[in-house]
């Protein structure tokens, strides 16, 4: 059990090395999360306050998107090559295979919001500096909730024929209480959050990322089972 | 006629006289007016779906435990059932809302996590299909089973939060004495045919894997 977080580690940086050698994935993924932001303001129009006040939903919505097409390239690499078989033929605890990968979009996720949320302040007029520490905990505590379910369910739909289709298919209602609870955190602070509902929704965040978290871990090995 | 069959006979007979209560026998509702009788079938088969559901959760349990193929059959069973009933009480609900509340989606929470369980357990379905191997297919299956059941909640109490409009539910103090009993026989009527339909698709499902198992070159 101790040498869960050394197991977990070597393969988060196994992961970072392969994907800094080719670099592919995430650039192709920050054009596509500018092009979402793009396309929302082409479908909502150049309202200012409008796209100001909506800023929240949007820029979550597009963390969502994008991140789900990165999800889909958790275990894609292994699966490919066949090394799925061969990470659980090391030794010890299955569960450092998922902790090394949630780790792992988590990065990818934090690197992505360094870009996104600029981008999205820019783009729509919206200040986040005004709130920066509490903003900085709903993407926290948001992105761990995507990754804590899209890491799961990108090892659960990995050998799927359909898996681009049935990734989505089973993580956006799981994710529901993370959208409504980022997005309604991350719209109370933008608003100087005068009604003190941002408790709320951090609270509810925090114990579905925790409850999640315990649930996904503990049969996460029956996932990976042959 | 054998057990099964006569439980079908049963359900079918007391939905029956279910209905003849409730469309004939039952004066219209003195707020709601005729559109009220809906209920009689919408409160019973939204209960239905949330039996189903949660047979699914604890057979995918025990498929979990005994790693018996007969537990994933029986979930897939219920699984069916409770989109089919998800589905019927959305239909059902609408129509209600459209003269009720005078919108057709109000974005409430109970409508609102009801038709989130359409596509949850519609991916648990596709996932069983897309799976050839039925051990496979059983352990996948049940880790969804088991983790949906784990997450509606969660997902009902953030829309709560988010948006409430429905109309709390009805405690047998606020229902008219004669309503409060045609309800009644609706959950018993729906709840027998539930268990009809569930053990007869258990009994297809069983054939279907023996005849899987045993002569796949056939075709």
């Amino acid at each position: 059990m101790s040498d869960l977080p050394r197991r977990a580690a070597a393969i988060l940086w196994k992961d970072i090395l392969s994907e800094t050698r080719t670099r592919q994935g995430f650039t192709a993924m920050l054009s596509f999360a500018a092009l979402v932001l793009f396309m929302f303001s082409f479908a909502i129009g150049v309202d200012n306050d409008l796209l100001g006040r909506l800023a929240g939903g949007l820029l979550w919505v597009a963390i969502v998107f994008t991140g789900t097409l990165s999800l889909g390239r958790t275990f894609q690499n292994e699966e490919l090559a066949g090394g799925t078989r061969l990470l659980r033929l090391y030794p010890g605890d299955v569960r450092a295979i998922y902790l090394g990968k949630l780790a792992g979009n988590l990065v990818v996720l934090a690197a992505l919001e360094v870009v996104l949320f600029p981008a999205a302040a820019i783009l729509y007029q919206v200040d986040f500096t005004a709130q920066a520490g509490p903003l900085l905990l709903v993407a926290v505590l948001g992105t761990f909730g995507f990754s804590v379910i899209g890491t799961f369910f990108s090892a659960l739909t990995v050998h799927l024929r359909a898996r681009e289709l049935l990734l989505p298919l089973l993580l956006f209602p799981a994710l529901v209480p993370v959208v409504l609870g980022s997005v309604g955190a991350t719209e109370a602070f933008l608003a100087g959050d005068p009604l003190g509902r941002a408790g709320g929704w951090l609270r509810l965040l925090a114990s579905y990322d925790v409850i999640l978290f315990v649930v996904c871990l503990w049969i996460f090995p029956v996932v990976l089972e042959e | 006629m054998n057990k099964l069959t006569m439980l079908g006979w049963v359900s079918i007979a007391l939905i029956a006289v279910g209905s003849v209560l409730g469309l004939a026998v039952l004066p219209a509702d003195a707020l709601q007016g005729e559109v009220q009788r809906l209920l009689y079938v919408h409160v019973p088969v939204a209960w239905v779906m949330m039996l189903a559901f949660f047979v699914v959760f604890l057979m995918s349990i025990l498929y979990l435990v005994q790693r018996q193929l007969k537990w994933d059959l029986l979930a897939v069973s219920a699984a069916e059932l409770g989109v089919l009933a998800a589905v019927l009480t959305l239909i059902l609900g609408t129509l209600w809302g459209r003269p009720t509340w005078g919108i057709w989606w109000a974005w409430d929470p109970r409508v609102t996590t009801t038709a989130l369980l359409v596509p949850i357990y519609t991916g648990y379905l596709v996932v069983r299909s897309m799976t050839e191997d039925p051990d496979r297919r059983a352990r996948w299956a049940a880790v969804i089973g088991l983790i949906a059941f784990v997450q509606v909640p969660i997902v009902y109490l953030s829309v709560f939060w988010w948006r409430s409009l429905h109309q709390p539910p009805s405690s047998p103090q606020s229902m008219w004495s004669a309503y409060g009993l045609v309800m009644l026989l609706g959950f018993v009527a729906y709840t027998l045919a539930f268990a009809y339909l569930w053990l007869r698709r258990y009994r297809l499902a069983a054939t279907e894997l023996e005849l899987e198992l045993s002569g796949p070159e056939e075709g």
